[in-house]
């Protein structure tokens, strides 16, 4: 199949975002690429990507904006319980047996994930102790998830799933509901660090003993899929978890063979030893 | 109007959307897949976001082809149908793109223009309140596979789909949407005739016919 004006234009924009800003999403996969860009596009009212390119180069704030669209800020509190429940359940009772405890985050975008992974670790107890690392590339969704807070009309669903998780408290203990809002508590967010961090251009920077990244391995190709996983590998003590999303697989990865599957239905998986 | 019996000239894969009566009108439809047809398959029923999704061993049981949910970048094989996860939206990624600043073709360039198309999935945001999104597979479906496509619409009680099935057109894909009269929900099919010509407007009983004729192997 020929290639459009709108193929050969992407990789021509991206390459230039790289230059420009030292975004890097060259990695990514092209299909949903392509329609969060033409969602740019309409947005921006440019006709063509060359058109966008133009701007970008030339009008930086246009970047930030950009940036929204590029990277997907979709989560929910506790979303997929069943995943909440098995961390609860099976990787907690292991968790338990350090004395100091580091999670990482990865892509938290704003900060759904990180909520989520702080209030079930203040439940079983271990959040004191904790450091947890919530990284991102898109700095606008990192302040928000360090501002923690969302719409009141939300946490219907987000109380929802924190019950289905195995809740050992309510959910309205984290968060104070004021004009249509909920702000979640300080308290939680002494033991995070939000960071900037890049899985597509950034080394690992600490050792873990669980990393969570959900749904964010799907917007990358392979090669960037393996960058990743070998970044979470490296990250990863000896007989580390990592958790990924309810569809995400390691089976077509060059890493599948360093991890092996814990809680195989709600893709929980454990570093294996090299 | 190309005849049912010319329908699968040239078609590499075809993609199906429905949503109110899906399940019910493909499974007059999907078990007549002959075991070993050529063609990929790709489907996306609208169901309630909170279940898990049994449709593919719901069918897998009850048709010759090999019928699975997709996964995140699987690559696609023939005589294959896919389903979309729940709460997740399916695409197909067509495959290597002109890279620049690589240094020109070379082995490594050469290794993935040998891959054919694979699955991706997303969670962006719903489109027309729906994920999986028809018009998010269908769009991308025609990208990846331009004029070798068949674009099948069948009942459903909202517009997803019908956008879906104009990109189709677009690149120059085959257009199939199930008659309004005979389909459980109308609005789908008519919205999807609205936006446009199709090349068969076909009844449940030449649907059948359709899926029946669908080749074996190239």
């Amino acid at each position: 199949m020929s290639n459009s004006a709108f193929d050969i234009e992407l990789p021509l924009l991206l390459e230039a975002v790289y230059l420009r800003y030292h975004y890097d999403f060259r990695g990514y996969a092209a299909a949903s690429l392509k329609r969060r860009l033409g969602s740019a596009m309409r947005q921006l009212s440019c006709a063509s990507l060359s058109q966008l390119q133009d701007r970008l180069l030339h009008e930086p704030p246009l970047f930030a904006t950009l940036l929204d669209f590029l990277t997907v800020q979709v989560s929910d509190l506790f979303r997929d319980p069943a995943y909440f429940r098995a961390l609860r359940e099976q990787v907690v009772p292991l968790l338990r047996t350090y004395a100091s405890l580091k999670v990482w985050v990865a892509g938290c975008s704003t900060g759904e994930e990180v909520y989520s992974m702080a209030i079930l670790l203040q439940e079983e107890g271990l959040l004191e102790r904790s450091l947890i690392y919530a990284t991102d590339i898109n700095a606008t969704a990192l302040e928000r998830a360090q501002a923690g807070i969302y719409d009141a009309a939300r946490i219907g669903g987000f109380t929802e799933n924190h019950t289905r998780s195995g809740a050992r408290s309510s959910l309205s203990d984290y968060y104070t509901a004021a004009y249509g809002k909920a702000v979640f508590d300080k308290s939680l967010k002494a033991n995070i660090v939000f960071a900037d961090h890049s899985l597509s251009t950034d080394s690992a920077f600490s050792e873990v003993q669980l990393v969570s990244c959900r749904n964010v391995l799907i917007y990358f190709d392979r090669e960037l899929q393996d960058r990743a996983l070998g970044l979470f590998r490296d990250s990863l003590c000896h007989k580390g978890f990592l958790g990924l999303g309810a569809k995400e697989t390691l089976r077509f990865s060059a890493h599948s063979g360093a991890f092996s599957s814990f809680v195989a239905n709600d893709r929980i998986f454990r570093k294996e030893a090299p | 109007m190309s005849g049912v019996r010319q329908a699968w000239r040239n078609i590499d894969a075809a993609v199906i959307g429905a949503s109110a009566g899906g399940v019910e009108v493909l499974s007059l439809l999907l078990p007549r897949l002959p075991a070993a047809c050529s063609a990929s398959f790709f489907v996306v029923v609208h169901v309630p976001r909170e279940r898990p999704s049994l449709l593919s061993e719901l069918f897998a049981e009850r048709c010759a082809v090999c019928v699975k949910e997709a996964e995140d970048k699987e690559p696609v094989e023939p005589g294959t149908v896919y389903f979309a996860p729940s709460d997740y939206h399916l695409l197909i990624e067509r495959g290597p793109v002109a890279e620049v600043g690589q240094g020109g073709p070379g082995p490594a360039d050469h290794s993935r223009a040998a891959r054919g198309p694979t699955l991706a999935l997303a969670s962006d945001e719903p489109v027309h309140f729906s994920r999986p999104s028809i018009d998010v597979l269908f769009e991308s479906a025609a990208d990846a596979y331009g004029e070798r496509l068949l674009g099948l619409i069948l009942t459903g009680a909202n517009e997803d789909g019908a956008d879906g099935l104009a990109a189709v057109r677009l690149a120059r894909g085959r257009t199939v949407v199930q008659a309004p009269r005979c389909a459980a929900a109308p609005i789908l099919p008519e919205a999807a005739l609205s936006r446009g010509s199709v090349d068969l407007l076909l009844s449940l009983e030449q649907l059948q016919e359709l899926f029946a004729s669908c080749p074996a192997g190239r």
